[in-house]
């Protein structure tokens, strides 16, 4: 793994180098919070079933910012770096490509990590958000849900042709899953029909695995939610590994 | 298929050039040779290795300039070389590499933000690092302005100079033939001739030219009867005399002096890569 240090480093300060990948995945979750805190505070609510609208928003939030890092970022990076033969460079030397993959995820599963942190900051400090759930499982749903969409983030940059297209599928993926998915709004007040076009997008089940082991629901309740995202995490590594190019 | 049969052994110390036309098979014969394209057939042997089973061992002892590839818009200068570095055993301290390629002023700048000669000689840089035994240089000056390029010749020889060995690719054919020891002509993926620039033009027997203007009008076949002549052509007041011979140039002022014909701007010019070419394949060489 030589250089791998030095890999993630240098991603990472290119990665602060464009302001609006850093913004949407650090900034806009927090202002949202902020928005939507204000408006509503975290009284708590029979639809939430007690719980306020800050408590729901912060697990629900980091489902915007692992569909921003895996639907995002990651497909614009990779395809625009092969489509500028970044990648071609990059293989001309002796480093190995299994140490390029580890830095680019670790770098984004880092981001995304902050990201989610700033949330949990924002609404500890701000709002007095509740949690009734074991950090350690919550960190294990939010990994689960982190690689399985960087497992379809892979499979974007690996089929597309250029960062443009790339950008293009990707935000096919990202608004409706955001909006539909009760990451941005919630989902008890979604109708029937969204609800049910919701289901059949991944990160419905990120947010309610979320939500669930947030709020100290067992893992028994959420298998379901669980074999999705393992299965996407999967089929996407195979499908990623197969049609990966690096030029 | 790119490239059908290609055969070359390349000496420690040389610069030896692949010449050849755009889409010839340049850059397939280097990824080949580099590892990072698998040959449907034949043998490769660089430094003692396979490319295709030691890849990665072969390019801790090797440097790849590769056409068209790039940085991140937003890398810098000193990063770029930083990152590398780290790539090779032992990790290779770049400092020296910025004042070679004159980058010393440019350690901050953004990749983006570097002209076209920069881009290329961070490109060497970044070849050069791992102090390589063998370095690729592909289509190096292609998009440099004149003065650019000839800062590059002085660069590559500079690379030769410090006992390295340099292989590298072009279109240029005055660049091949001034600046490499051996030259492969490629054409259509396959090795058309392969010699010293020195041999090959006067082992084909290319004609050189005698070229000068002349005033009023004279009959061409007076021309046509010296020795060695092959053929002259007139256009207005320019003639051009294709021939061979040491001698061609002073029967041709001879003559002009002895029938009293005035003439200026008499030059000759020996033939280049470019006649070489165009003699083994009856095709220009195009930019």
């Amino acid at each position: 793994m030589r250089g791998l240090g030095k890999l993630i480093w240098v991603k990472l300060k290119l990665f602060f180098r464009e302001p609006e990948a850093f913004f949407f995945t650090l900034i806009f979750p927090v202002l949202m919070l902020f928005v939507f805190g204000s408006i509503y505070g975290n009284e708590p609510l029979d639809i939430f079933g007690g719980r306020g609208t800050v408590d729901m928003s912060v697990p629900a939030y980091m489902g915007i910012i692992i569909a921003t890092t895996g639907l995002m970022s990651i497909p614009i990076s990779v395809a625009t770096d092969r489509e500028k033969r970044v990648l071609r460079r990059l293989r001309t030397t002796p480093v190995r490509p299994h140490t390029i993959i580890t830095a680019w995820l670790v770098m984004y599963f880092g981001i995304t990590l902050v990201g989610a942190l700033l949330l949990v900051a924002a609404g500890k400090l701000v709002y007095d958000m509740r949690f009734d759930g074991n950090v350690l499982y919550v960190f294990l749903a939010f990994t689960l849900g982190t690689l399985s969409f960087f497992a379809l983030g892979f499979v974007v940059a690996s089929l597309a042709p250029t960062g443009r297209t790339a950008n293009i599928v990707g935000m096919v993926l990202f608004f409706p899953m955001i909006f539909f998915s009760g990451a941005t709004i919630p989902w008890q007040t979604l109708s029937e029909g969204v609800q049910r076009v919701g289901r059949a997008l991944p990160l419905t089940y990120v947010v309610q695995l979320l939500q669930g082991l947030w709020f100290g629901e067992p893992w028994s309740e959420h298998l379901l939610k669980v074999a999705v995202l393992l299965g996407m995490l999967i089929v996407g590594v195979v499908v990623s590994a197969k049609t990966f190019r690096w030029d | 298929m790119a490239v059908d049969e290609v055969s070359f052994e390349v000496q420690e110390g040389e610069i030896f050039g692949m010449v050849g036309p755009n889409g010839a098979g340049k850059t397939t014969t280097i990824e080949c040779i580099g590892g990072l394209r698998r040959p449907d057939a034949g043998r490769i042997l660089v430094l003692g290795l396979d490319p295709q089973a030691k890849g990665y061992a072969l390019r801790e002892r090797i440097g790849m300039q590769l056409q068209e590839s790039a940085l991140p818009d937003r890398i810098k200068v000193w990063e770029a070389l930083d990152l590398y570095a780290s790539f090779y055993r032992p990790s290779d301290d770049w400092r020296p590499l910025l004042e070679q390629l004159g980058l010393v002023d440019k350690y901050n700048a953004s990749f983006a933000k570097l002209s076209g000669g920069e881009k290329q000689r961070l490109s060497i840089a970044l070849a050069l690092l791992g102090d390589p035994e063998l370095v690729f240089l592909d289509e190096l000056t292609t998009g440099l302005d004149p003065q650019a390029r000839r800062a590059m010749w002085d660069l590559v020889r500079g690379i030769r100079d410090r006992g390295k060995t340099v292989f590298l690719t072009t279109h240029y054919m005055e660049e091949a033939e001034r600046l490499c020891d051996r030259v492969a002509i490629i054409d259509r993926g396959r090795i058309i001739a392969l010699d010293t620039p020195e041999n090959l033009i006067q082992g084909l027997g290319v004609d050189s030219r005698v070229v000068f203007s002349v005033e009023g009008t004279f009959s061409l076949e007076l021309l046509q009867t010296l020795n060695g002549v092959s053929r002259v052509e007139q256009s207005g007041e320019r003639v051009t005399l294709y021939g061979q011979g040491e001698a061609l140039v002073g029967q041709v002022i001879n003559l002009l002096t002895e029938r009293g014909i005035r003439f200026r701007d008499l030059r000759t010019e020996r033939p280049t890569l470019d006649d070489v070419y165009l003699a083994l394949t009856g095709r220009e060489m195009r930019d």
